[in-house]
Order: structure tokens, then sequence, then C-alpha cells
């Protein structure tokens, strides 16, 4: 197979759903319109506690029965253990069995009815690339909530899966714990190119491990694109508001050239270059915290949006800090920690919040929060 | 008082001599109970692990039954396994009236429910989350339930000593199955009952220690292997 052969099908979906919908005690959990994913690549399905994405993915490893259909490498799947031979799945829990750490790394492939010496091997293989190679003989009911959260890993990837699923397996750990983890599985992925779908309900896990994001809210898959276009291009309020998106302004056009459209927020004007959804004179315009940037005095700047503003409220969240401001508008920004200490911000205080024209997404007013795209979310 | 240390006195002195009578009865008692419980385990744990793990109609009624069985009174089974094994019962032919095999079949039907039932119990106390993850790995449904079993081991062992000390101590369908042969039939329990009949309190307490020593020993067995394995 010649280098773009080889390309295209490493490319092309190895996994297909198309029309999936998934019910629990007769109610409908999860509705997904068409969702593939391309061989090679980290898709992270991401969503709010009890939006349908565990049961998504459940479906999507043929875990959990769905109408719909579901295709391997083109072609329908009607062995479902067949399937599960050559995908795994990392749940929250790491679920080891009475044994030592390194017989649990190489349950699947006892399984699969491999040799013992040769299972034994590739599973201290694994351990090893997780970093766990000298408790590979330690009973795993004395190993801490990351190190057994490891091994549940090494025994996923030890049977060379075709397909990684991973559900939520770092929300039990701590933030250290997690933190080193997902660096560790973030490196193993990218050096095996494994096909990896990830269920997480946090956004830095999403960003850290997933080549494209899959948003799932209230049961329905409502955005699905590579991760810098859903933190940059929601679809929907509720999508913008989950990816982090605070401030979605209703907006009246009043002006657009080929260069800037100026938008009316209560009495201000806004500049954005970005286009405005045809047919709509009344969109939503979205910031992220993180682009407003805060100044005691006013500046020369290739800002084309400033406003003074009036600080109504300071909250610490993290190692940031939230403020709202009042600048005719409502409008929140973060800014760190130390940058609000040098400042010495204080509620009450006079300032002035800028972001450039390039910095807002508008989206349809007719996408109003809690309802769904009206066509289905293509990936 | 003067009877219960003689007695004691004599008892000891029939062990240290060997007695001839007090072993055959012993060894007798080891091979009917251990052969009923080893196939109780054999056909219990499947059926245990099957009714414990499985979802079908007529699941719990099964389960009312195997946990109604470990109650059984004794003398109720042999009253059953005499009439099945009576010459002219449905299998009268084997011939197994007043031999050891109708006190392993009867003793077999009092052991069974109690490990089917205490096998039940003990898989369902492993994570129900862990079928998903062996049906996420491949397992297939034998492989899966195979892993169960092994997982909810030192509970099914517990079940199967459970099944042990049932049958060990029983007498009653022991005496009315295998007649009480001298040498044969004759186990600690039955030979216990019938020197104490006859006032031979030092032939009784020799077979009555041996049967505590027993029961005691297997014990010890069970807690060891559970604090052995107990998790940290």
């Amino acid at each position: 197979m010649g280098a773009a052969a080889s390309a295209a099908a490493l490319s092309a979906p190895i996994l297909e759903a198309d029309d999936l919908v998934v019910r629990r005690g007769g109610r409908e959990v999860v509705r997904v319109g068409r969702l593939a994913v391309d061989g090679g690549e980290a898709l992270a399905i991401l969503g709010p506690n009890g939006a349908g994405k565990s049961s998504l993915l459940l479906a999507l490893a043929s875990l959990l029965p769905a109408s719909g259909s579901l295709r391997f490498h083109g072609a329908p799947i009607t062995d479902p253990q067949t399937f599960r031979r050559r995908v795994s799945v990392v749940f929250q829990r790491p679920l080891l069995l009475d044994r030592s750490v390194k017989d649990n790394a190489a349950v699947g492939l006892a399984l699969r009815g491999v040799a013992r010496a040769v299972r034994l091997r590739r599973a201290e293989t694994e351990l090893s690339r997780l970093g766990i190679a000298h408790l590979a003989d330690r009973p795993a009911n004395r190993l801490s909530g990351g190190e057994a959260q490891r091994t549940s890993i090494a025994r996923a990837l030890a049977v060379d899966p075709e397909i990684l699923f991973l559900d939520e397996p770092f929300s039990a750990l701590d933030a250290p714990t997690r933190e080193l983890l997902i660096a560790d599985l973030a490196g193993v992925l990218r050096g095996r190119g494994v096909t990896t779908v990830m269920v997480t309900h946090d956004r830095d896990e999403a960003l850290s491990l997933a080549d494209r994001i899959a948003v799932v809210m209230k049961g329905v898959l409502r955005q699905c694109d590579s991760a810098e276009t859903v933190f940059a291009m929601p679809t929907d309020p509720e999508v913008a508001a989950f990816v982090g998106v605070e401030n979605v302004l209703p907006a009246k056009v009043t002006v657009g050239t080929d260069e800037l459209t100026a938008l009316r927020i209560g009495d201000q004007l806004v500049e954005v270059t970005a286009l405005v959804p045809i047919g709509d004179d009344f969109p939503l315009l979205c910031i992220r915290p993180d682009d407003v940037v805060i100044s005691r005095m006013p500046s020369p700047s290739s800002a084309r949006n400033s406003f003074a503003a009036r600080i109504v409220r300071i909250e610490p969240i993290g190692r940031r800090t939230r403020l709202v401001l009042d600048c005719g508008f409502p409008l929140i920004a973060h800014v760190t920690r130390q940058s609000a200490r040098e400042m010495e911000l204080t509620a009450g205080d006079q300032v002035v919040a800028s972001f450039k024209a390039t910095v807002p997404h508008l989206l349809p007013r007719h996408r109003a929060a809690g309802r769904p795209p009206s066509t289905s979310t293509t990936a | 008082m003067e009877l219960i240390a003689l007695g004691i006195r004599e008892a000891f002195a029939r062990i240290l001599s060997l007695d001839r009578d007090v072993f055959d009865a012993a060894t007798a008692s080891v091979i009917v109970s251990g052969s009923a419980t080893l196939l109780s385990i054999v056909a219990g744990v499947p059926l245990g692990a099957a009714l414990g793990l499985g979802r079908f109609r007529g699941r719990t009624i099964a389960l009312s039954l195997a946990n109604t069985g470990m109650g059984l009174p004794p003398v109720v089974v042999g009253l059953f396994v005499v009439v099945f094994i009576w010459r002219s019962g449905p299998f009268g032919g084997l011939e197994w009236y007043c031999t050891r095999q109708a006190m392993v079949a009867a003793q077999f039907l009092l052991a069974a429910p109690t490990v089917i039932g205490l096998t039940a119990v003990a898989v369902q106390s492993v994570d129900p989350m862990l079928r998903l993850q062996l049906l996420a790995l491949g397992a297939s449904r034998w492989q899966s339930m195979w892993i169960f079993v092994r997982e909810a081991r030192l509970l099914i062992f517990t079940a199967a000593i459970a099944g042990f000390g049932a049958v060990i101590s029983e007498i009653g369908a022991s005496l009315m199955v295998g007649c009480n042969i001298r040498g044969d039939t004759r186990i600690l329990t039955t030979a216990i009952t019938l020197e104490t009949s006859k006032g031979d309190f030092g032939s009784a307490f020799a077979l009555a220690f041996i049967l505590l020593g027993l029961i005691f020993a297997v014990n010890a067995l069970t807690t060891w292997a559970q604090q052995r394995r107990r998790p940290l």
C-alpha cells in the first residue's frame, strides 16, 4: 500500500453511526443523526452530566442496544462480540480483578486465547508504557486510584484495539493524579495512533486529548467539529455556554461593510469581522471571557471595541478571577489572579474593557437555548 | 460428673489405640460427606452462578426453591431417597438401599441447595459493573460467568464448607438410607447415636471428639483462607 493509500485508509471512517437512538427503561436517552469516527483520530464526546454521552459511547461500543445503523470499517456490525474483541473500553471505575496487576493487564488477551507467556509479555510492555511496570506483581487491591486506572488503561491497550473507548476514566481521580495520567495517556495515544473515542464533561480533558469534539446536550448531538471550532464557534447558545462562552448577547445589525459589521447592543456599538447569519438581523454575539482585555485607562490599541465599564462583581474561579462588568450591556471577563491583584481591582471600580473585532462569533437568534438544530448534526 | 470423666478418658484411650470401629466410622463419614459435598460443588456452583447472574423466566422461583432447600429436614430427604431406591421404586434396580451410594445421594440432596443458594448470593456480591467490563473486554457469556465465580471464590468456598457442615452433622437421612451397618455405612453421627443408646459413653465421646475435630479443622481452614485473601 502506498503512502497516499495508507493516509486515505487512516482517515476513512472506522466507525459510523447513522440515526442512532438509545433507549433505556423505555425512555429515549440519546439520538444521533450521523457520527463518523475517522481512523487514527481522537474524538471527545463532551457534555454535561446526564446528557446521554455515556449511553452514546456504550452504544458505539456495542455494549448497549440501539436502533439505527452502526458500521465498522464500512460493514454493519452483525456480531457484537467479534466487534468488541477488536476494540477496548476503559470505564470510570477501573474494575480490576482480584489478581496481580500483570494478570489484570493481560486478562483481555486471556479471553482471546493468547498463550500465557505472550500475554504476560504484552501486559508488561503496556504497564511499562504507562509507568507502572514496577507494580506488575502487586495484588490489584493494593493499588491507589491512579495506579488502578493506569492498570485498566494498560489492560485496554494490551489487546491492541482498533478503537479505544474511554468513559470518563479520569473523573474519579484527584486533580494532580488526573493531570499526570492525562499527560501520559496523551503521549501513549499519540505514539500509537490508536483511534480514540472518549466521554468527558471536562473541557480541558477534551482539549488535551481530542482532535475533534462532539457536544451532546439533552440527548442530542448538537455539534461535532474540530476542538478549535467548537470552542471558537459554538453552534447554539447552550453549546456556547457549555464550552465557556459566558457572553451571549442579543444584538441588532446596524451597518455592514465588506470588512466589518456594526451591531448595536443596548446603547453601545460593537464592530465585528464575523459574517452575520443569512437573513438574521438580530443575531447573538458570543464572546469568550478570556478574550476581553481589562485596563485602567484608555490606551491606543488595535482593538476595535473599547468600552468604559464598571466592575459589578469580582469572583475568584480557580487560578483566575471572574469580573462581572457593566458597559451599558453586561460583559464577563476573566483575568489572572495576579493581574487582578496588581491592578488592585475592586467592585465598583471604573475600567476599560476591550476586545478585537475578530473575537466575537455570531449565532443566529432562532437557535434559542434548549432547542436542537433543525437538521441532524453531521460529523 | 464421674460418668463424663470416665467417658472422656475412655475416648482418648480409644483414639490413641486406633480403635477399629471408631476409625471405620470416621473414615466412612469423611468419604460419604466429602463425596456428597464434592458432587454438590460440581453441580451447585454452575447452577448457583447461573441463578445469580442469569436473567430468565422462573429465576426467582428457582432461587426460592434453592433457599427453601437449605432448610430441608434430613428425615424427609431420607424418606424420599428410600422410596426412590426401594426395591420396587424407580431406581430399585440400582440396589443402593443400605449402601454408601445411597447415603451420598441423600447427603448430596441436603448439601446442594446450600451450595446453590450461597453461590448465587456470592456471585451477586461481585460488582455488577464487572459484567459490562468483561463484555467490553470481549468475554463470552461462559467466560464472564467463570470470572465471576473466580472473583467470588472465597464466598463460594464458604458455601461449600457450609454444605459440608450441613451433611457431616446430619443423622436422619444417613440412618434411613444407609441402615447403619458396622464397618460400612456406619458414620460418626449414626455411631454416636448407637453407642449412646447402648450406654457406651467412651465410644460415643471418642466419636464425638473426632466429629468436633473434623468440623473445627474445616472451619479453621475456611477462616485461614478468608483472612489470607482479605482485601486491604
